[in-house]
């Protein structure tokens, strides 16, 4: 197949360049028509979701190796390449963004009424470098899209957010700043030690115990500061509360992945020694995040907020499930058992990817009605929109980790795996189940369920067909995960192995 | 002394069109009234480029690489990349001035003649292969500037920086002259391949090297605006006129940059362990200094004086290596700053018209709202400013800190990486007062009508983006140019 389709040769590029087109075009031809830049931007994002179908087709998922390869010299005096290539996990984060990002332009169709051109610029602009993130197979590269990433996030926020958004936005942008200088300074001083900046090539590099230890923590502060983990996560409230719905969408279903992504690119292929001795802190750090962030959103009277937190919590199995695999590997020869947590991580990933993109879209559609997110303000709206009522129980449950949805696969994969290690763990991360059905349900309570609180909620009207496709979109992804995840996990088996293979290397 | 023979003058035709050029210009601006001036800034403006294709059709033959007048003069890489980008941002400056000249009645040919002298002096500080050839270019290149900063010579503010830049900068020659003579002292020539030759073969004494290099670097560093000899930087940066803001805020910095290549590298490379180390220390005030400094300036223009000086600060770091990559990135870093710094200086340009300085950072408020263009214009030059990638900003922050770490001072690349997180906060408030803001009542935009100036401005922007992205062949034309291959 990839050699049969002329455009296969390209594929990478055009779907990272045709959204970046698709922003040029917003921004020149929509700037006096709000209806026109909304439809120019739709159509691109269409076609980079239509892109993303041969892109998934043409994946030969049992082979190992990257696919759809494309190697160019980009800056020859230091050796960076355009270099981009896919394996089965950057195929599922690709066709999880190109997904989120159509749904979050239909989202944003009559919510955002400012500036229209600008802002949908900016989310086929994010959408474009987040593909290259996945996409990007030389660690120069990768940084470059990592980092481009924040310029259109900082005015996303700062431009439609809420109140507070100045606060918000800059805070966001400097703490993933913060955090990725190190990574930046740690990969100059690969670059220094090996002379490439190719990832395939770094992950073969023997390395000492001292040199991979302080990479170890260059990238741990870049990605713990995206996943984010507990402690570096405070960004992670305030940026979603302010943003726009649009906004907080692509932030949790996507950026956050980033960093999850970023510990299987660069920490466990570059540093496998050093993950696999200070596995402990992350997996501490990670319980932390599952459990008492979990206690946390317990106690938030913001709906978005209290996803927010949700999400850490959420994002604490991906990198539980990470880690997990190196002691399991490693430690206790169970390389099948390592291969459940990372897929069960990688689930996991495009799992909280569809829901919460879906609860804070839900969110949303009661914010543009209400211009409230205050629990308080609610109660009994499903008397008023009972189509919403139903979509927003059945994503909670799916948060909750309900069987049947996708949340559940995951997060017991990688309870699952981590028994095999330690049952402490595993107990300690299935408390989660208690404490997230807690706050949940208990959310789902106070916003639908009761009398109508007041006359706001008694003029509520149901959701329009706009918000019907999206949180229908969001639900069938959710559903299909759910009940029927082998293709997601077959797509993905293979890549898995190969991090398997690569942590289980030793290279001091 | 060998007769001067064409092998010698050729080397040096573009400097002489140069002042040729002047001249005539000089005299021609006398017999032309005012409403005819824009003829003598047309012209000034043609000189420019033309001298540019002649360095370059001087650097292309081969025949004329090397050295003229007996070592007086160097035609090397450096000085060709040096002296192009230097005239081209000149060029910049001319075009982006006159709007702001005209309604303030400063649109004088002194403007034009002044600039180009100084200019006369960059190219030859470029090529200088001796003491005497290097002085001289730095003093043609002050003496110019002084005059220009107190060119509006009602306005008090001018006059007063322009007395401080003249104090100060007299005085930083001074030392340099005194450091040069000391070096004569200690080696007996006054060429930098002889003093280099001398240095390496023997040393004489110790002492007076020694104390002539810190005279050396101080005079080096007072002509960069390096903490802690950067007072003169803010004060002149807001007192001047912006156009003569924007000139000594960009093309001198590429003459600073060979400045400090031909006396560090040429002549005094065998003391490189003594003056790392005091680079190193200049590097990391002007870090902590100009980043922290510019956090608390509500004016534009002092917060870009400060912002300067930490750019010198990574600039520095590129010195601190002491290899080719290492000046190759130093060079790549003030070549990327010079052109940052005209968009920069162009855009409060903009932004200002009669009877109002758009200095505050706050006259940009809501720019978004009121021209899209403008305000994206903006956000390119803060956000390659504060080195976030696709911008130039980032490969040249890139190429330092790899100098600084390939040289083994981590530390000193941790907290320069760390600082920039600390300076991106301040271009970053710009974003957000141009983006995020409401518009003042009170201030409103008029947009230049010079077609041009919008034009180059436009181009000038997007040019930070293209070399973001297509800055390769620069770098390696940097490098080329630093290794002589």
């Amino acid at each position: 197949m990839s050699q049969a389709l002329p455009l296969s040769q390209y594929l990478l590029s055009s779907l990272i360049w045709l959204p970046i087109l698709g922003a040029i075009a917003t921004l020149v031809f929509g700037h006096a028509d709000r209806q026109r830049a909304r439809w120019i931007a739709l159509l691109a994002a269409l076609l980079t979701f239509a892109l993303s179908i041969p892109l998934y087709l043409g994946y030969a998922a049992d082979v190992e190796g990257m696919q759809f390869v494309e190697k160019h010299v980009w800056i020859g005096a230091l050796n960076v390449y355009y270099h981009l290539g896919v394996d089965g996990i950057s195929v599922a984060l690709i066709a999880l963004t190109t997904f989120t990002t159509v749904l979050v332009l239909i989202g944003a169709w009559n919510a955002i009424e400012e500036k229209v051109h600008q802002y949908v610029a900016c989310f086929l602009l994010l959408e474009a470098l987040m593909i290259g993130v996945f996409c990007a197979r030389d660690a120069l590269l990768f940084y470059v899209f990592f980092e481009a990433m924040l310029i259109p996030m900082f005015i996303i926020i700062g431009i439609w957010g809420g109140p507070r958004r100045v606060y918000a936005t800059i805070k966001f942008f400097l703490f993933t700043f913060f955090g990725s200088i190190f990574m930046l300074i740690g990969l100059i001083y690969l670059y220094n030690e090996t002379g490439s900046f190719d990832l395939d090539y770094l992950a073969r590099y023997p390395l000492s115990m001292t040199q991979q230890f302080w990479l170890f923590f260059s990238f741990l502060i870049a990605f713990a500061v995206k996943v984010p983990m507990f402690p570096v996560h405070t960004w992670l409230p305030d940026a979603h509360v302010e943003a726009p719905t649009g906004g907080s969408v692509i932030l949790a279903a996507i950026m956050l992945k980033i960093g999850g992504y970023g510990f299987l690119r660069f920490s466990l292929p570059i540093t496998p020694d050093a993950s696999h001795e200070l596995a402990w802190l992350v997996i501490a750090l990670s319980l932390i995040a599952v459990v008492y962030i979990g206690f946390v959103a317990l106690v938030q009277e913001d709906m978005k907020k209290l996803i927010a937190y949700s999400s850490i919590s959420h994002m604490g199995f991906v990198t539980l499930g990470a880690f997990v695999s190196l002691e399991l590997a490693r430690d206790l020869g169970f390389g099948d058992a390592a291969r459940l947590a990372l897929q069960g991580s990688m689930v996991q990933m495009i799992s909280h990817g569809f829901i919460s993109a879906a609860m804070f879209s839900c969110v949303g559609v009661v914010y543009d009605r209400m211009h409230s997110r205050m629990i308080k303000d609610y109660g009994g709206v499903a008397n008023t929109m009972p189509w919403f009522a139903a979509f927003m129980v059945f994503f909670a449950m799916a948060n909750v980790g309900l069987p049947g949805t996708s949340g559940f696969v995951g997060e017991f994969m990688v309870i699952l795996a981590s028994f095999q290690a330690s049952p402490l763990v595993a107990a300690t991360a299935a408390i989660t189940l208690i404490v997230g059905a807690a706050y949940t349900l208990w959310l789902v309570k106070r916003v639908l369920f009761g009398a109508v609180a007041n006359h706001h909620v008694a003029e509520l009207t149901d959701i329009n067909r706009r918000e019907a496709i999206v949180l229908g979109g969001f639900a069938l992804a959710t559903l299909l995960v759910g009940l029927w995840p082998a293709p997601l996990i077959d797509l993905m088996d293979t890549s898995v192995q190969e991090v398997v293979k690569q942590l289980m290397r030793v290279k001091v | 002394m060998n007769p001067i023979s064409m092998a010698d003058l050729l080397p040096l035709v573009p400097e002489s069109f140069l002042l040729g050029s002047v001249c005539v210009l000089l005299l021609a601006d006398l017999f032309l009234s005012q409403s005819q001036r824009a003829v003598t800034h047309w012209l000034a403006i043609a000189v420019l480029l033309l001298t540019a294709a002649l360095v370059c059709r001087v650097n292309g033959d081969d025949s004329l690489a090397g050295s003229a007048f007996g070592g007086m003069f160097v035609n090397d890489g450096v000085a060709a990349i040096s002296k192009i980008f230097m005239l081209i941002t000149t060029a910049l400056v001319f075009v982006y001035a006159k709007p702001y000249l005209i309604p303030r009645k400063l649109f004088q040919g002194e403007f034009y003649t002044l600039i180009l002298f100084a200019v006369l002096g960059m190219m030859f500080l470029a090529s200088a292969g001796n003491t005497l050839t290097a002085y001289l270019g730095l003093e043609l290149l002050a003496l110019p500037s002084y005059a220009l900063v107190a060119l509006d010579r009602d306005n008090p503010r001018s006059s007063e920086a322009a007395i401080k830049y003249f104090v100060l900068g007299a005085m930083a020659s001074g030392m340099l002259l005194y450091g040069i003579s000391m070096i004569y002292g200690a080696t007996g020539s006054l060429d930098f391949a002889s003093i280099r030759g001398a240095l390496v073969s023997n040393v004489p004494h110790p002492g007076l090297q020694t104390f002539g290099l810190v005279f050396i670097v101080i005079g080096i560093a007072f002509k960069f605006g390096a903490a802690p000899f950067h007072m003169w930087v803010p004060d002149v940066y807001q007192g001047a006129p912006t156009p003569v803001t924007m000139f000594i805020g960009s093309a001198p910095k590429i003459a600073a940059f060979a400045l400090a290549y031909r006396l560090l590298e040429d002549a005094l490379a065998p003391l490189f362990n003594d003056w790392s180390g005091m680079l190193a220390v200049l590097a990391l005030l002007s870090l902590v200094i100009g980043n922290l400094v510019a956090l608390a300036q509500t004016n534009l223009k002092r917060m870009l004086a400060y912002s300067t000086i930490s750019h010198v600060g990574f600039l520095l770091l590129g010195f601190i290596a002491g290899t080719a990559e290492g000046y190759a990135a130093a060079l790549f870093y003030a070549i990327s700053y010079a052109i940052t710094a005209t968009a920069s200086f162009g855009l409060i340009v903009f932004m200002s018209r009669a009877g109002f300085e758009a200095e505050e950072i706050d006259d940009f408020r809501g720019l978004n709202q009121r021209n899209g263009w403008y305000a994206l214009l903006v956000l390119l030059v803060m956000a390659s400013l504060a080195g976030v990638p696709l911008f130039v900003g980032f490969l040249a922050k890139l190429q330092v800190l790899k100098a600084a770490v390939g040289s083994g001072m981590l530390p000193l690349a941790l907290i320069a990486g760390v600082f920039a997180v600390i300076g991106a906060f301040y271009y970053l408030r710009v974003i957000k007062v141009v983006y995020f803001d409401q518009p003042l009542p009170s201030t409103q935009l008029v947009m230049p009508a010079d077609l041009p100036f919008r034009i180059a401005l436009s181009v000038n922007c997007l040019a930070l983006v293209a070399l973001g992205i297509f800055g390769g062949p620069l770098m390696s034309w940097c490098l080329r140019a630093v290794t002589g291959g």
